[in-house]
């Protein structure tokens, strides 16, 4: 808790309880108590400060310092609804104040135009949810803007032709350039592509009090310990404390949405640090909990009105589950590049970004990036070429002489939406509350997994391109394991056909509103956590203006 | 040299050798960096093993020295990686506590079925070590990678090789009594430091500053 911040009482009936404090609940929490209301933010995981934020590999990834941790939280997963789904990790999110914006890898391009329209675009398709969205990019455009300059990205407007439009440029300019950048930049402007500096939600510049990245390297999965990577907990978080509205409770994990006779939501059911039972009162709820904990929490709320799950008279809360489909090419090059310094990915390419079906024979269309993000005991076990001896002298010989040698290529693209891919309640196994564990229901499409192999040709033929000594690529097989969570309370007109309305408004129950990679209609090509952050300060205007407009008390 | 107090010095001492502007641009980073490295004041403790008894810590460090050997740089010894793997077995793996004492047995039953003459692992030469190990070297299933679910049933061996480079590899500023003294990140060439300015390497040392590209995408 930040010093002098307001504190609320349960009983108080405040105007809003946001659940979840990452990418998208932080930025409606800031901009609700700015605009004058009194908010509380129920976060389940503790309220971290940069000293705790270290680079201990074990820390991070083996004990879960930042994330939903398998034992306590676990999931079962299966590919088809006829299998047994069994115990298997599958997801992972940021569970700390700040959520999954504390250990993202911070690339933030911008969705393109055609991520909104994908149906009249290449529609239909067969067997699948493709839709366009109810919202155009021309209405997120200002929005995109406002999370690059409040919460902070770099990058050069302009340098991708691909770009959509844009009202005002990057705040900043770009980080400095890695080596692997510029290898991928000279190759590719070789191949005749357009390489561009990824825009990073990093600061290359001080700014609002924060300062500046030192390029200790350590972003994929870790905090930044000196807030200059653009989490919510390091921007937006304390301009909502610094209202005197906005109550951030870590440690309160929501187990249940409760509804008065009114069908509206009542107030908001959680665990308290010590698991005794707590109930917040709101005039109105905004559940920004993430694509895979958001359907969950609404199938826990199932009452007599709605026995399938709250706000799900479509039957679709969990349903069109998406990643992002992705590659991994790594290269070994002559010289040093040292790539374990500065940040993870300096350079992108857009020139994929929509194929032709009828030229590539598949759906789908996605982006390059330059980088490295191994840290060192994943490069160890991860990072050499695949013939190289696991252990010994000749394992040492090639660790010490790759490790600052080598670079991957990232590719990352579009998933279709299918209603068989879905998270649904496991009917067996429960969490360490006693609350049903979520079961993952996923197979990728075939067409998911053709463009990820093309793009993932296209980043070999750069890497050949670029001289590299050697490259291989990592097994692309179907995914059973995501970090992007996508699609599963999905935006739309017709009721019948999505969970909430373009004000982020469950069509079900008035006071209810839903913000986060649940919203998407479509999964973009990559990187989503950018337009999820538009998406939650368009939705904020709008719930701002129903609130004002008397449309949201009980 | 010791490392950690160099390092310490030189980030509590205001980043010495680096530039005043540079230093006034990021200067509450450098801070907060320097807190970062408190860590390294509570680390190096002299060597009291809590799981393992001096026999079985023979035996590890014997097998994890051919892991990651030591020739003309340090190795999995000299990065102190048995007392890494002591202390994980009472901390961050202690489901593995039953796995290490299966396979200190196991390694023993092996030497002696190879090597009958022999009484131990850790008195075999390098290279019938490696035979021994080899023989008990399944091979990895998959690589272990962040957050994602590791093979079910991995073997000892497999196990085994995983804590070894993690002992060698951690940052040696986290309260792990791995990496000892950062040899292991010497080896691999990574320097000791949580803060870098370009250039970084080799190829963005030349580099020109960022120029729009003027030619016009084609239709793909």
């Amino acid at each position: 808790m930040m010093p002098n911040s307001v504190q609320y009482k349960t009983i108080d009936e405040v105007d809003f309880v946001v659940v979840g404090s990452g990418a998208a609940g932080g930025v409606i929490a800031k901009e609700l108590s700015t605009n004058g209301f009194r908010v509380v933010v129920l976060e389940q995981g503790p309220r971290l400060t940069e000293s705790d934020f270290v680079h201990d590999e074990i820390k991070v990834f083996k004990e879960n310092l930042l994330t939903n941790h398998p034992e306590l939280q676990p999931n079962t997963f299966r590919r088809t609804a006829n299998e047994k789904a069994k115990l298997q990790r599958a997801i992972a999110y940021g569970r700390c104040v700040g959520g999954s914006s504390i250990h993202f890898t911070a690339n933030y391009w911008r969705f393109h135009e055609v991520d909104f329209r994908e149906h009249s675009r290449f529609g239909p398709i067969a067997g699948t949810g493709i839709a366009d969205w109810p919202i155009s990019y021309a209405e997120l455009e200002p929005y995109y803007g406002k999370v690059e300059s409040e919460v902070g990205v770099s990058g050069a407007a302009g340098a991708s032709p691909f770009d959509p439009p844009r009202s005002k440029a990057y705040p900043m300019p770009p980080l400095p350039v890695k080596s692997s950048g510029v290898i991928f930049e000279r190759a590719g402007r070789k191949l005749g592509w357009h390489p561009f500096p990824t825009p990073m939600a990093i600061l290359s510049q001080p700014r609002a009090g924060r300062g500046a990245c030192v390029g200790c390297g350590f972003c994929w999965g870790y905090a930044c310990e000196v807030g200059a990577k653009s989490s919510t907990l390091a921007s937006v978080i304390p301009m909502a404390e610094r209202t005197g509205r906005c109550e951030i409770r870590p440690n309160s994990y929501v187990c249940r949405l409760e509804l008065n006779e009114g069908g509206r939501v009542s107030g908001v059911v959680y665990f308290d640090e010590k698991k005794n039972i707590r109930k917040q009162r709101a005039k109105a709820v905004v559940v920004s909990a993430n694509g895979a904990e958001t359907p969950r929490l609404l199938l826990n709320s199932a009452n007599k009105q709605f026995p399938d799950g709250l706000a799900n008279s479509s039957g679709l809360v969990g349903k069109y589950l998406m990643f992002n489909s992705n590659a991994r090419s790594v290269a070994l090059f002559e010289h040093p590049l040292n790539d374990y310094k500065g940040y993870a990915d300096s350079r992108a390419i857009h020139d994929f970004y929509e194929l032709d079906p009828e030229k590539v024979g598949f759906y789908g269309g996605g982006a390059l990036d330059a980088r490295f993000d191994f840290t060192p005991y994943f490069f160890a076990v991860g990072g050499l070429p695949p013939e190289t001896p696991r252990w010994g002298a000749a394992f040492k010989g090639a660790l010490s002489h790759n490790y600052v040698r080598t670079m991957e290529i990232h590719s990352s693209g579009t998933s279709l939406p299918l209603e068989t891919n879905n998270f649904s309640l496991d009917p067996d196994v429960k969490d360490a509350w006693g609350l049903p564990a979520l079961r993952m229901t996923y197979k990728d499409h075939a067409d998911d997994l053709k463009l990820i192999t093309w793009l993932n040709d296209r980043a070999l033929e750069l890497l050949d391109a670029a001289g590299a000594q050697k490259k291989w690529t990592l097994p692309i097989a179907e995914q059973q394991f995501s970090v992007q969570l996508l699609g599963t309370c999905r935006m739309g007109n017709d009721p019948k056909s999505s969970v909430i309305n373009t004000d982020h408004r469950t069509h079900d129950v008035k006071n209810l509103f839903l913000c986060d990679g649940s919203s998407l209609v479509t999964s973009g090509r990559g990187q989503p956590t950018m337009t999820i952050q538009a998406l939650a300060y368009r939705a904020a205007d709008r719930m701002t203006a129903l609130a004002k407009r008397g449309e949201l008390g009980a | 040299m010791d490392e950690t107090r160099t390092r310490r010095k030189f980030l509590l001492q205001g980043v010495g050798g680096i530039s005043a502007a540079w230093t006034a641009t990021h200067w509450p980073a450098a801070v907060a960096a320097a807190l970062h490295a408190r860590g390294a004041m509570q680390s190096s403790s002299p060597t009291a093993f809590e799981f393992f008894t001096t026999e079985m810590a023979a035996e590890i460090e014997a097998a994890a020295a051919r892991i990651v050997p030591t020739n003309d740089t340090p190795g999995a010894r000299e990065a102190g990686v048995v007392c890494f793997i002591d202390r994980a077995l009472m901390t961050f793996t202690k489901n593995d506590q039953e796995l290490y004492h299966e396979g200190l047995k196991q390694l023993q039953a092996r030497t002696r079925e190879l090597y009958p003459t022999i009484p131990k692992f850790s008195s075999a030469t390098p290279e019938q070590q490696d035979e021994i190990l080899r023989s008990l070297d399944t091979g990895a299933t998959q690589s272990d990678r962040p957050f994602r679910p590791g093979p079910e049933g991995q073997g000892f061996f497999e196990t085994l090789r995983q804590h070894t480079i993690l002992g060698f590899l951690i940052d040696p500023d986290a309260d792990r009594r791995g990496n000892k003294d950062g040899v292991g990140w010497r080896v691999i060439g990574r320097e000791r430091e949580h803060m870098f300015r370009p250039p970084y390497g080799h190829y963005d040392a030349g580099y020109r500053g960022w120029e729009q590209t003027q030619t016009e995408p084609e239709n793909k």
